[in-house]
């Protein structure tokens, strides 16, 4: 995912040495050496512009009075002010911390069972990695069309059971206010579980067997050896996955446009689809804004630190 | 890569034997749960209405019908506009085709760039291309929709395209980087003592050793851009759409009886792209994944 620590040791090798010796640069290497920069400037550029310039510009009109068009007359932190004392953010935020706890919870719990299942030597078991995955594979506008049939009470799993016999069975939970959330969380789950799945996969395939072997001669059972020695060899994949899980669902919005459209109401909205829906369709513009620097706050402080601890953490080893 | 447990040796007797059957079963249970989804979608798809309302959810269709999927690839009603999915597929492909080799290959000389040609602040410049994907969309919606206005891009496929290699650059870039890091140095210092220049030796010795992370990178890209939707939704305007556009308008439309089986063959045909893309390549999709997964 990020830049392997260890590349960037790699990388400061024998070309950089060379060129940074100005004896050797001839006239020929100055002019490669500058069409090396000449390369890397058009995107370079088009970044500086439509990731950082977007995002001062976004910061700016967070601070005006921008409802339908963007203005430019700075009115202090107003949006700000108005967008903390919006029930409907408040609905977003809370779903947030609902949404993003269950999701990376549940979903780190099936990919690590998933992985060390799997890691017992199956029979099929390309087969089945690629179906735990194929989810990712597939726009959730798509994927979200069955799921809203499913969890859709008169067509879905609930009338499936009923005429199975049951007829008090309920399941409407994507209908009711209250949890119409959590239909958030099965789908997302569904989704992403199968990816956790394969990076611990990756991460256990690259424990020392020998130390395995040794304490499976100590005595030691496999639950033992997995829970003691295993996963805690792997702890790193558990901060990596932990980061991209919360990053996701920071930014979840295809999910819950397909699933719920943010409802019942705005019951089921996630800062990403209020964003949306102030911007572009309630011609609140700044309000908008201002919710998308939160989300950008909310993102730089899970990202940064652990840029911060890769980084470091590669440059001791 | 081995398996953990083949260090120990072949478990034996009744009790292990019992405990793999419900290894399988659990591992069984989960392809069910993931598979539920396409399941549901495929034998709707092929199904009449009326064994969609006398059936259940997971019965399999009596008579296969494709009515569904004609009438979804080219009549069912997207807005006003009746002519199908097939002209919003046709869209995405406008948008995905150029788009996925212009930043490949933008990816591909940077990172060569990067790592081969290197200069003062390299490692600096990098940094911030690849930090810009970390951050939500959402930051840089609005001045985006004004740009593509000023540029004269808006609710174009131009404009899309232009989104989608800008906000690709990262991960391309990315990827060909700590590609080619692992190639020798040496290879390329041999050439330029041989008289090769910058671009010769992309193209002559870099190129024809990118194959595998040029599968990667294209496959990512194809997936992501194809997948889409929130640039889609934000930028296109009415007839430019792409695919996921259109399927969400689709399954949105409240208007008269709702055809669930066009539903479900709608999208499939948005989905089957990268689905088709993914079981032929699968491992190298994967591969993207651990790499890029960074981007939502």
């Amino acid at each position: 995912m990020t830049v392997p620590s260890s590349s960037y040791k790699a990388t400061a090798a024998p070309i950089a040495a060379d060129t940074d010796a100005p004896a050797r640069a001839s006239l020929g290497e100055l002019a490669q050496r500058h069409l090396s920069k000449l390369v890397v400037a058009p995107s370079f550029a088009a970044i500086l512009v439509f990731v950082y310039g977007f995002i001062l510009w976004t910061v700016y009109i967070s601070f005006t009075n921008s409802r339908m068009l963007p203005s430019y007359d700075l009115v202090g932190a107003e949006a700000y002010e108005k967008l903390w004392r919006i029930d409907r953010w408040y609905v977003a935020i809370e779903n947030l911390l609902i949404f993003g706890g269950l999701f990376i919870g549940v979903s780190l719990a099936i990919g690590i069972v998933l992985a060390v299942l799997l890691d017992q030597r199956i029979r099929g078991e390309g087969v089945l990695r690629t179906i735990y995955l194929y989810p990712m594979a597939l726009s959730f506008i798509v994927t979200g069309t069955a799921w809203k049939w499913i969890l859709n009470p008169t067509i879905g799993i609930q009338e499936f059971v009923r005429d199975l016999g049951f007829p008090n069975f309920t399941f409407d939970w994507i209908v009711q206010q209250d949890t119409a959330v959590y239909t958030l969380v099965i789908a997302a789950v569904w989704q992403s579980s199968g990816f956790v799945m394969a990076l611990f996969l990756a991460a256990l395939r690259g424990v020392d067997q020998e130390i395995i072997k040794a304490a499976y001669l100590d005595g030691a059972s496999l639950p033992r050896i997995y829970w003691g020695i295993v996963l805690p060899s792997v702890r790193p994949v558990f901060m990596s996955a932990f980061v991209i899980l919360a990053h996701l669902a920071v930014k979840s919005y295809d999910l819950v446009v397909a699933l719920t459209g943010g409802g019942p109401g705005y019951a089921s909205d996630l800062p990403a689809t209020f964003m949306y829906e102030m911007t572009f369709r309630r011609n609140q513009i700044s309000i908008g804004s201002a919710s998308a620097m939160m989300m950008l706050a909310t993102v730089v402080a899970i990202i940064v630190p652990y840029l911060y601890s890769e980084l470091k953490g590669g440059k001791r080893v | 890569m081995s398996s953990l447990t083949s260090a120990l040796p072949p478990a034996e007797g009744m009790g292990p034997r019992v405990a793999r059957w419900g290894l399988y079963l659990i591992l069984l249970l989960f392809a069910a749960y993931y598979l539920l989804p396409l399941v549901v979608m495929v034998s709707t798809s092929f199904k009449s209405l009326d064994e969609i309302r006398t059936g259940s959810l997971l019965s399999l269709p009596r008579d296969i019908s494709t009515d569904a999927w004609t009438y979804a690839w080219t009549r069912a009603c997207i807005g006003a506009d009746c002519r199908g999915m097939a002209p919003y597929f046709m869209n995405s492909l406008v948008i995905v085709v150029p788009a996925v080799i212009i930043s490949t290959l933008f990816g591909a000389l940077n990172g060569y760039a990067l790592t081969k040609w290197r200069f003062r602040g390299a490692n600096v410049i990098f940094a911030m291309i690849l930090f810009g994907s970390f951050l939500p969309s959402q930051v840089m919606l609005l001045p985006m929709a004004q740009t593509l206005g000023f540029l004269g891009l808006a609710g174009s496929a131009a404009g899309l395209i232009l989104v989608h290699v800008v906000y690709g650059l990262a991960f391309t870039t990315l990827f060909f980087r700590n590609y080619y890091v692992s190639i020798p140095d040496d290879l390329v210092k041999a050439a330029t003592i041989d008289g090769a220049g910058f671009f010769q030796i992309f193209t002559k010795i870099m190129v024809p050793l990118s194959l595998p992370i040029m599968v990667v990178t294209i496959i990512w890209q194809f997936t992501q851009i194809w997948n889409d939707f929130l640039f889609g939704a934000s930028f296109a305007a009415g007839g430019a759409q792409p695919v996921t556009v259109a399927l969400n308008n689709l399954v949105n439309t409240t208007t008269g009886v709702k055809q669930y089986n066009v539903d479900m063959a709608a999208a499939m045909i948005a989905g089957l792209p990268t689905l088709v893309v993914y079981a032929l390549a699968g491992k190298y999709f994967i591969r993207g994944l651990t790499a890029g997964s960074v981007k939502g």
